[in-house]
C-alpha cells in the first residue's frame, strides 16, 4: 500500500556567504494516516527545514533536491505554485513554535479562522461564522462566542496555540506537521494540548508528525520515531524498542544524559558540540563524540538493516551490548 | 548541620499597575509571604508555570530588588528591606558579592561588544583593587575550571554556541568567589547533549566550593536530578515546599500532583493516566477569592473558595491547602 506521505532521500542545501551548507542530508520520511511520527533532534539538526521543504515555504536561497516527495499519490516537486497552494493549508496543516507570533496581531482571531475557511472550503459568510464557533469549541475553547472577537495579545499562550489547532482543523487536514508545538508552553498546558492533539488525530485518522526535541513528550505521544543529527537520519524505530534499546551510540548517549535517566549525581554527558558548516567531519557526522567509533568511520560509514533500526552507523549498539554494559555498572 | 546562608522572612513584593486612564491602580501581588532557609552546599529549586514568581524572588533574593514587606538575610546580616516606593536598598558590598545570578537566555545575558575577558573581569574590576594582570590570570583559570580554552579570551560572545555562552555566564558568576549563586533557569534554551554537561559543571562546582544554589526551573526531571529541597510556586504563594526525594514520591498539594503527573516522562510502556488540569493560571491582577488554586482544583470544597489556607509545617514539609492529599 502506498503511504500518505511518502519522501526518499531529500537533501536541502543553503546557499550562503561561506558557501553551501547542507542543512538536511539524505533523509527519508514516511508517514500513514493515524499515524504518530516523532522528528527528534538538537538544533540544527535540519528537522523542520525538512517539513519547511514539504510546505515550500523555504526562503529563495534554499535548494531541495529529492529522489521522491509524494503526499497522497502527488508529486510535491513536479507541481506548480499554484497546485501546490491547494494542498498546503489544506491537507497539510502546519502548527508552529511560537503561538503568539504566528498569529497575525492586526486582526482578530475570528477573522483568521475565517480566511481559512474562505480559501479552502468556499462556505458562505454566516456557515462559515457558524464553523469557526464549532472549531473553536472543538478544541476547548470556553465562551467561543466571545473570543472570535479578541485580538491574539487578548489571549494566553495555550489559548492562541488552541485557535492555531483550530484553525489548521477547519479544512480537516490529512497531514498535520507540528513543529514543537508545546515548547513555548509551561507543562500543565503543554499536557493539554498534547492531550488535544492525539484526540482529535485519533478522532479524524489523521497522520501527525510531531517535531520536538523533547524525549519526554516523544515517548508518551509517538508510534514511531525518527531521530536527527547534524542533518542526517541516524536511526528510525517504533517508540517503544527505541527508548529500550536504541542502535545508533548518539542515540543511546543522548538519552543516557537525560536526568531522568542518570543513578548518580554526575550525569553522562556528550563530550563536544554538533558539527558546524567547517568542521563536518568526512563520514560519520558523529564520530568525532562517539565512544565507539574507529578510523573506519572517518573513511566511510553504513546504514544498518530494520532490524537494527536502519542506524547510520558502522558499529550499531546490539541489545547484548547494552545488557553487558549494565552489568557491569 | 551546615550553616544557614539565606534566611527569607515573610517576603513579599507587590507592583502598582495602571489600568487605564481614569481608572484605579491595580496592584499585583507577584510574591506573597515566602519564607524558606538555604544552608551552604544544598540546592532549592523553585518550580511553577510561568507568572507564579519565581522570577521576582530570584530577583529579590540576587537583590536586585527590595521587597515591599518582609525580609531577607544573608549569612545573618539583613541583605534586603522594604524601601518606600520601591526604592532600591543597596546592601553592604560584601554581600553584593556573595550573590551571584546566571540568567535563562545566554544569547541576551552576555553584552556582545566585550570579549569574553572583558566579561569575565568586569565584576573584578567593579569589586576589588585587583591590578590587570592578576584579573586576566584569575579569569582564564576560572575560564578553564568551566571548560574553555585559553585562546577564547580575545573573543566575542557571537563565536560561540549556547552551551559555551552559558559557560561564560557561569564563569562570570563565579569569579567573585560567591556563596550563593541564584540560577534562572539556566539550561532551558540549550540542546540536550549540551544540558548535561553544563549540569555537570554546576554540580562540580557545588561540591568544590560548598555553594549554595538557588535554582529555578520548568523542568522537573532537572529539577528532581539536582535539588536537595523543593518549592512549589503558584501565583506568588508557596504551596508546598519539602525535600525532593519525600515531594516526588508523595506530593501532599492538588497542584504539586498535578504538575508531576503533567510532565511528560521517558518511559513509554509507563503512559500513565495524567491530572490534566483545566483553565489556566488566574490573573495576578485578579486572583480568585480563598485559595489561588481553587478554580481547576478537583479537591476543592466550599471553604477553599472563600478562605486562603493557612501555611502549615510540618516536620521538613510547609503545605497551604485544606483538602491535602493524604
Amino acid at each position: 500500500m502506498k503511504k500518505l506521505l511518502d519522501i526518499k532521500n531529500l537533501s536541502i542545501d543553503f546557499q550562503t556567504a561561506g558557501g553551501l551548507f547542507r542543512a538536511v542530508d539524505q533523509i527519508d520520511i514516511t508517514c500513514d494516516s493515524g499515524e504518530v511520527l516523532a522528528i527528534v533532534g538538537e538544533s540544527g539538526s535540519g528537522k523542520s527545514v525538512a517539513m519547511l521543504a514539504l510546505m515550500g515555504l523555504l526562503p529563495w536561497n534554499a535548494k531541495v533536491s529529492a529522489e521522491l516527495m509524494q503526499f497522497d499519490s502527488k508529486n510535491m516537486l513536479a507541481i506548480s505554485k499554484k497546485e501546490r497552494r491547494k494542498i498546503i493549508g489544506k491537507h497539510i496543516g502546519m502548527i508552529f513554535q511560537e503561538p503568539m507570533s504566528s498569529l497575525n496581531p492586526c486582526f482578530t482571531v475570528g477573522f483568521q479562522i475565517v480566511e481559512t475557511l474562505k480559501l479552502h472550503l468556499g462556505l458562505n459568510r454566516a456557515q462559515r461564522r457558524k464553523k469557526a464557533i464549532e472549531l473553536l469549541e472543538l478544541v476547548g475553547i470556553p465562551a467561543p462566542e466571545t473570543r472570535l472577537n479578541a485580538f491574539p495579545h487578548q489571549l494566553s499562550g495555550g489559548m492562541c496555540q488552541r485557535v492555531m489547532i483550530a484553525m489548521v482543523l477547519a479544512s480537516n487536514p490529512k497531514l498535520l506537521i507540528a513543529d514543537e508545538p508545546t515548547t513555548a508552553l509551561d507543562v500543565t498546558i503543554q499536557a493539554q494540548i498534547l492531550n488535544l492533539l492525539l484526540s482529535l488525530q485519533k478522532e479524524k485518522n489523521m497522520a501527525l508528525i510531531l517535531i520536538t526535541h523533547d524525549m519526554g513528550v516523544v515517548a508518551e505521544t509517538a508510534d514511531r520515531v525518527q531521530v536527527q543529527y547534524a542533518g542526517q537520519k541516524v536511526e528510525e524505530q517504533k517508540v517503544e524498542s527505541l527508548f529500550q534499546t536504541p542502535h545508533h551510540p548518539y542515540t543511546l548517549a543522548l538519552l543516557s544524559s537525560l536526568p531522568e535517566r542518570a543513578d548518580g549525581r554526575k550525569l553522562p554527558s556528550i563530550a563536544g558540540l554538533v558539527p558546524g558548516q567547517f568542521d563536518r567531519p568526512p563520514a560519520c557526522l558523529f564520530a568525532p563524540r562517539c565512544s565507539f567509533a574507529t578510523s573506519l568511520c572517518n573513511k566511510e560509514v553504513k546504514k544498518q538493516s530494520n532490524l537494527l533500526g536502519q542506524a547510520l552507523c558502522n558499529f550499531p549498539v546490539t541489545y547484548t551490548q547494552q545488557k553487558n554494559a549494565g552489568a557491569k555498572a | 548541620m551546615s550553616k544557614t546562608i539565606i534566611e527569607a522572612k515573610d517576603l513579599t513584593r507587590h507592583y502598582t499597575v495602571k489600568k487605564g486612564f481614569l481608572q484605579k491602580k491595580g496592584i499585583v501581588k507577584a510574591l506573597e509571604s515566602v519564607c524558606f532557609k538555604l544552608q551552604a552546599g544544598k540546592t532549592l529549586a523553585v518550580v511553577g508555570e510561568s507568572g507564579c514568581g519565581k522570577s521576582t524572588l530570584a530577583r529579590m533574593v540576587a537583590m536586585i530588588e527590595a521587597p515591599t514587606r518582609g525580609s531577607l538575610e544573608i549569612d545573618g546580616q539583613i541583605a534586603s528591606k522594604p524601601t518606600s516606593q520601591g526604592q532600591r536598598f543597596l546592601p553592604a558590598i560584601e554581600n553584593r558579592k556573595s550573590v551571584q545570578i546566571v540568567f535563562q537566555n545566554p544569547y541576551a545575558s552576555l553584552n556582545p561588544r566585550h570579549k569574553t575577558g572583558t566579561i569575565l573581569e568586569e565584576p573584578l574590576l567593579l569589586n576589588t583593587k585587583m591590578q590587570h594582570a592578576q584579573r586576566r590570570k584569575l579569569a582564564e583559570k576560572m575560564m578553564e575550571r568551566v571548560g574553555l580554552r585559553p585562546e577564547h579570551y580575545d573573543r566575542y560572545p557571537h563565536m560561540f554556541s549556547g552551551g559555551q555562552r552559558q559557560r561564560i555566564a557561569i564563569a562570570r558568576a563565579m569569579i567573585l568567589n560567591p556563596r550563593v549563586l541564584v540560577l534562572d533557569e539556566p539550561v532551558s534554551a540549550l540542546d540536550l547533549s549540551i544540558q548535561a554537561q553544563v549540569l555537570n559543571i554546576l554540580t562540580d562546582l557545588q561540591e568544590e566550593r560548598g555553594l549554595a544554589y538557588v535554582f529555578i526551573s520548568h523542568d522537573l526531571s532537572v529539577v528532581k536530578h539536582l535539588a536537595d529541597d523543593v518549592m512549589v510556586m503558584y501565583l506568588g504563594k508557596i504551596v508546598e515546599a519539602a525535600p525532593t526525594k519525600s515531594l516526588f514520591e508523595k506530593p501532599r498539594h492538588p497542584y504539586t500532583a498535578a504538575l508531576l503527573s503533567a510532565t511528560p516522562t521517558i518511559n513509554p510502556a509507563a503512559r500513565k493516566k495524567r491530572i490534566t488540569l483545566t483553565g489556566e493560571l488566574p490573573s495576578p491582577l485578579n486572583p480568585p477569592k480563598g485559595c489561588a488554586f481553587n478554580p481547576r482544583c478537583a479537591n476543592a470544597s466550599n471553604i477553599c473558595r472563600t478562605n486562603a489556607p493557612p501555611t502549615e509545617v510540618a516536620a521538613d514539609r510547609q503545605l497551604a491547602c485544606f483538602n491535602p492529599i493524604v
